[in-house]
């Protein structure tokens, strides 16, 4: 007769201080000699926390449960442990639990034993791993989403003159963005000259060329004027040798220049105030 | 970085990957600024037409050297569907996808050589090299 999962728990119960001892020393000595921080170290509190867990588990009602191992679960998170790490932290417990077991010469087939293990311990485990992943998720798409905020942005510099300075890689996505912000910047600023600013731009290939020429002509369809600046000298010869044909395109070399065109084309110059000393 | 290296081109951040690869292989032969921005550049159109037309394959860069010269060769290779008619594929503004159709003449203008083989439902091979001078 093996022991089922009522068992397992209940076993766990009987000499969860032991386990637990066991536990957090094995942990923390395989982990030493990588890392020795404090907060790298398994206490006493969140081992302790997991043992409940599972010992309760079977009491409780359903969504009790469930709410306990979620709060588990995000401290958990909240440890900034690599993946792996929280992996070897929990299957040493299993280790552990299982060794016990066979150490008091519990009856039963090991492997059977260990499928019971793994009945008690997976919900919980389970639950850690989406718990991790979905704060991951989290992460990575409010960084996508301040990336997104940054990848196109209008500055107006002058009553009817705005920048849009590009700086890094331009992908579809950004393109068609590109294209939307031109267009919404020239109605809200009701600008009559936009400045595209590709100095920051590491590769002009022939899809770039496409969405820059593309914005250009919608610009002009709005009404108003854009003008390329801050094409560097290699990226001018590689647009020749590509072939492209940009020649319906202002452009000037600096922004600073683009400026100076663009105050010009909209009636007004910068001048200075008498001599400077 | 010795001898070839490879990126598969999954999607547009392969590109990117490729790109990188190459522009720094091309600063370690010591290629100068045009030249980099023409090997990224030409890095660029190859694997955006794998990304764009044979979902997916991939791009090996290669330091080469023949008597005395030195020089880096880029392999673009796909099990997409071919190009029927590489002819026209080469003239300048031809495109099936509304582009500009100036992608694979321009990598001819931008490299020293230039190689296409394609059989329709097979793949395409681009091979181009750029010798250091
Ligand atoms: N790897 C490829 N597999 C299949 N077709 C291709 C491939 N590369 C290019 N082509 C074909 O050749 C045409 C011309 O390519 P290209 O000169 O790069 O211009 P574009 O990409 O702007 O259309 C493409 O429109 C496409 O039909
Ligand atoms: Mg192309």
């Amino acid at each position: 007769m093996s022991l089922k999962i009522s068992g397992i728990v209940e076993f766990i119960r009987m000499h969860r201080d032991e386990i637990m001892k066991d536990w957090i020393d094995r942990f923390n000595k395989a982990d030493a000699q990588s890392i020795s921080a404090e907060s790298d170290q398994i206490d006493q509190a969140i081992a302790a926390e997991y043992v409940n867990i599972l010992i309760e588990w079977s009491k409780n009602k359903e969504d009790e449960f469930s709410r306990k191992i979620h709060e588990f679960s995000k401290r958990i998170v909240q440890l900034d442990w690599p993946m792996d790490k929280i992996a070897q932290c929990l299957h040493t417990f299993e280790k552990i639990l299982f060794a016990k077991l066979l150490e008091k010469q519990i009856p039963g087939d090991p492997l059977e034993l260990l499928s019971e293990i793994e009945k008690v311990t997976s919900p919980v485990n389970r639950e850690v791993f989406l718990q991790y992943t979905s704060s991951y998720e989290r992460t990575i798409n409010l960084q996508k989403m301040a990336l997104q905020e940054l990848s196109a942005p209008l500055i107006p510099v002058f009553d009817s003159i705005t920048v849009m300075p590009l700086i890094g890689t331009i992908d579809t996505d950004r393109a068609k963005r590109i294209m939307e912000n031109l267009l919404k910047g020239v109605v809200k600023y009701r600008s009559e000259v936009v400045l595209i600013d590709i100095t920051g731009v590491p590769v002009v290939d022939t899809m770039v060329a496409h969405h820059i020429i593309q914005a250009a002509e919608a610009v002009r369809l709005v009404g108003a004027k854009s003008l390329l600046v801050g094409i560097r000298p290699e990226i001018a010869q590689t647009i020749v040798n590509l072939g492209i044909d940009l020649s319906q395109i202002t452009t000037k070399n600096t922004l600073q220049k683009g400026i100076e065109a663009a105050l010009e084309m909209t009636n007004r110059k910068i001048v200075s105030m008498g001599e400077r000393r | 970085m010795d001898g070839q290296s490879c990126v598969m081109i999954m999607n547009e951040w392969d590109i990117v990957a490729a790109r990188q690869l190459g522009r720094h292989a091309a600063k370690e032969l010591g290629f100068g600024a045009v030249d980099q921005a023409r090997i990224t550049t030409a890095i660029s159109e190859l694997a955006r037409n794998i990304y764009h037309y044979a979902n997916g394959g991939k791009i090996y860069i290669d330091k080469i050297e023949e008597k005395e010269k030195k020089g880096i060769k880029i392999t673009a290779s796909d099990h997409g569907p071919g190009i029927p008619d590489i002819r026209k594929a080469m003239e300048d503004g031809f495109t099936t996808s509304g582009g500009l159709g100036a992608g694979l003449p321009g990598v001819k203008r931008l490299m020293d050589e230039f190689y296409i083989d394609s059989k329709t439902g097979e793949g395409t091979v681009v091979q181009v090299v750029k010798w250091l001078r």
